[in-house]
């Protein structure tokens, strides 16, 4: 068994931890991370409860493969009832935190309650306390991060931690650990705030030994690392470019949402992309790339390690962000760039930076401020009201209003608010680009049609990462589909949804799929997890805590209208590209999906389809 | 022919796979903190460096040690610690000028790289080829191969 078995149960408003024994028949059926932690946030708080009061909970977990040789066995989720939609919120992350949790001893951290005064919880292995961070309240996660490992006397202490943002109750305001790696999305960084907790500091030696099967598991591990180095996108792409390998290919199909999804394609795009980030640059002929990082135990390493221009505007007269930091990932120079028309590299590296260093969600950030731009263009929004002239391409107004959602300050408090309830509080709601909420990330539901059912179906709000249909639609992985139809879509985003919550729930990477099948990650956890773990009792898991998250989300109060996409995309389409003249289908795909989960035409699982998942 | 551990810190990614490798082989649990081989992640300069033991010749560590419990190893040059001489008096981490050997406090006695009996399993599990396991008279010869390309290939 990989899992340590311990939970750590921690109390806010009357300051105890306490140990406690993981379920273990939960732990069976909904195996660890995202699918175990979910199953006990729902067995404990009611769906109807304010994602930011007291009686709300938040919970650090593991997988089975967390801490382990297995390729990417880093990550960990981070679970609660999200403020900035209202639904399940499951942000995951990876850096070194996750691992070391585990070796620590626990497979999670629940915490419930409000401290009165702001506290950070301390584990050195078995011993857990809570400390006061008075003093750490109202610093960046880089400055909370660096004190702590101070204080502790041990650079080697992992730290999980909220910025100001978190503090401020900035909607989309993320959990960061090891500098720059984010829980990133759906405000649990907010609820963390709300807690009055600062930061997770975890200190582990224990290590993970119980592995059911070591022999096998050492060498299952070692052949699928192979698979992942001999494949082109983890071997090659993700590696050599990141995630911004992406840029440019999804430029060319169409899909790339640009200044507030008015179009699908981004003139600016390739002086945003990885190929530019490998560039020497006219200032100072040093490309902004300088290597890329793994996360623990990955050996992809697609992370980027960047240094930006340090006579860039934004930076000239601050040192401190001179050094190396964490580089542009696709969905950020996406958000911060295309959603708002800004070309400037440099500029998207320095906003990048801020979302790193006081903890949001630059996606949401960045979607938003597309927002803000189209309702200045129209008028609706002035420079009086925003601070700054905010035209799209703007960069000037790009860093500017990073800057003030990072202090929450003016205009900023509104920005932290996300589209939804800004677009609304300016009198336009059909200007948030958003699902439940939640902001889309980076692919035009009108270009690649599975993404719209994707989004509009996503159980935390509109994300790619719950089924990144991307693969199959545009790089052809397992198989290749037609992008710009909805037939056969309601069928793949389904199954790529349940796999995906199995990879979630195991302590994996999502990023292994584009070289590994479910089967590849069965024998490992097959090997790791005492039991029978069959590809048929995974894929019945993956369909189970689908649908355990859809029964919270009713239960919370979505309804069928919740699951669909801006009139935007429905209505005006593509004027260029491939998808040139195509809306999202998004109204036939709903109900044969519907259909196809076993669910009635309102979105609820019928009795039938809840009995044969046992719920 | 004696090999040696040779490391390229510029195709490190920081993935610890090294780390965990060499705490699997030695102690059978995945638990960087017993690794005898570290990474260093300098996140100023991004630089990602792996480093140990680099089984010198003349051993500080060997030579310090006041009850013989630092051994060499012929087959492969590697200084071994037996644990059932070792007193856990750490004399030898204070002779070591790297850091290189180190206390356990859970076993009472000092750990070091003893190349693994010949087949280091930090080098084989490294993704990268950061840590490789190379003829110990020829460990530039890679280095040497890129200029010779440089000089023979690539010049006009």
């Amino acid at each position: 068994m990989a899992w340590t078995r311990k939970i750590l149960r921690v109390n806010l408003t009357d300051r105890t931890c306490k140990s406690e024994p993981l379920n273990m028949d939960w732990a069976r059926d909904y195996l660890g991370q995202r699918g175990l932690a979910t199953k006990y946030l729902v067995s404990e708080i009611d769906p109807k409860v304010d994602p930011l009061a007291p009686e709300n909970k938040i919970i650090w977990a593991t997988g089975p493969l967390t801490g382990t040789m297995a390729s990417t066995g880093g990550r960990y989720s981070v679970v609660t009832k999200g403020p900035l939609t209202g639904a399940i919120a499951c942000s995951n992350s990876g850096g070194y935190f996750g691992a070391e949790l585990k070796f620590a001893g626990w497979d999670m951290v629940i915490i419930e309650g409000r401290a009165s005064s702001p506290v950070y919880l301390s584990i050195e292995n078995d011993k857990a306390e809570l400390r006061d961070a008075s003093h750490l309240w109202g610093k960046t996660v880089w400055e909370t991060e660096g004190q702590i490992k101070s204080e502790h006397q041990d650079p080697q202490v992992r730290v999980s931690c909220i910025g100001r943002t978190g503090e401020n109750g900035v909607l989309y305001a993320a959990i960061v650990n090891d500098l720059h790696r984010a829980a990133g999305r759906s405000g649990v960084g907010a609820v963390a705030g709300s807690k009055n907790l600062k930061a997770i500091a975890v200190r582990g030696t224990l290590g993970v030994g119980n592995i059911a099967n070591p022999k096998e598991f050492m060498k299952v591990t070692f052949e699928k690392k192979k698979i992942l180095k001999e494949n082109a996108v983890t071997g090659q792409g993700l590696p050599t470019y990141g995630t911004q390998v992406l840029m440019n290919v999804i430029n060319e199909i169409g899909a790339m949402p640009t200044r507030n999804h008015q179009d699908v394609q981004f003139e600016g795009a390739r002086k945003i992309s990885a190929e530019a980030m490998h560039e020497p640059r006219e200032s100072d002929g040093k490309a902004q790339l300088i290597n890329n990082q793994a996360c623990f135990g990955c050996t992809i390493a697609c992370g980027r390690i960047s240094k930006i221009d340090e006579t860039h505007y934004t930076v000239v007269n601050s040192p401190k962000y001179w050094g190396a930091s964490g580089g542009l990932e696709y969905e950020a120079a996406w958000a911060l760039g295309c959603a708002n028309g800004v070309d400037d590299l440099e500029a998207l590296q320095y906003a990048t930076m801020l979302c790193n260093e006081d903890g949001f969600d630059p996606i949401s950030f960045g979607a938003t401020i597309g927002a803000v731009m189209e309702l200045y263009e129209m008028g609706v929004l002035t420079k009086e009201e925003v601070g700054i002239e905010a035209p799209f391409g703007s960069a000037k107004a790009l860093t500017y209003l990073t800057e003030i959602t990072a202090r929450s300050e003016g205009f900023g408090k509104i920005i932290g608010l996300g589209s939804k309830r800004l677009c609304e509080k300016y009198g336009h709601p059909e200007l948030s680009m958003s699902v439940k909420g939640q902001e889309f990330p980076a692919y035009d539901a009108r270009g690649v049609q599975g993404m719209g059912l994707t989004y509009a179906t996503s159980n935390r709000g509109a994300c790619h990462l719950r089924s990144y249909t991307i693969s199959s639609e545009v790089l052809g992985i397992p198989v290749k589909t037609d992008p710009l139809t909805t037939e056969g879509k309601p069928a793949l985003v389904k199954a790529f949804q349940d796999a995906t919550a199995v990879v979630d729930s195991s302590g994996l990477c999502v990023f292994t799929t584009f070289a590994w099948a479910l089967s590849d990650i069965q024998p490992q956890i097959q090997a790791a997890c005492e039991g029978d773990w069959s590809m048929e009792r995974l894929d019945l898991m993956g369909e189970r805590i689908w649908n355990m998250e859809r029964q919270f989300n009713n239960a919370a109060g979505f309804t069928r209208k919740d699951d669909d996409l801006p009139k935007r995309l429905k209505t005006e389409a593509a004027k260029v590209g491939p998808a040139k003249g195509l809306v999202s289908g998004i109204d036939k795909m709903i109900p044969e999906y519907y259909d196809l989960r076993g669910w009635d035409q309102e979105g609820r699982p019928t009795e039938d389809t809840l009995s044969r998942l046992g719920l | 022919m004696q090999k040696s551990l040779h490391i390229d810190p510029s195709k490190c990614t920081s993935c610890l796979q090294c780390e965990m490798a060499c705490s699997f082989e030695n102690y059978g649990v995945f638990n960087n903190s017993l690794s005898r081989i570290k990474v260093f992640d300098f996140h100023h300069s991004g630089a990602k460096v792996p480093y140990t033991c680099t089984q010198c010749d003349e051993a500080w560590c060997m030579h310090a040690c006041p009850v013989e419990a630092i051994k060499l190893d012929k087959d492969n040059g590697a200084k071994v610690v037996l644990e059932d001489v070792c007193v856990g008096c750490k004399v030898c981490t204070i002779a070591c000028p790297f850091g290189t050997v180190n206390y356990v406090a859970e076993t009472g006695k000092v750990q070091k790289c003893d190349l693994c009996g010949g087949d280091p399993a930090c080098a084989e599990a490294c993704p990268t080829g950061a840590i490789t396991y190379v003829d110990a008279n020829w460990t530039g010869l890679e280095r040497m191969r890129q200029w010779a390309d440089k000089l023979g290939n690539q010049t006009a």
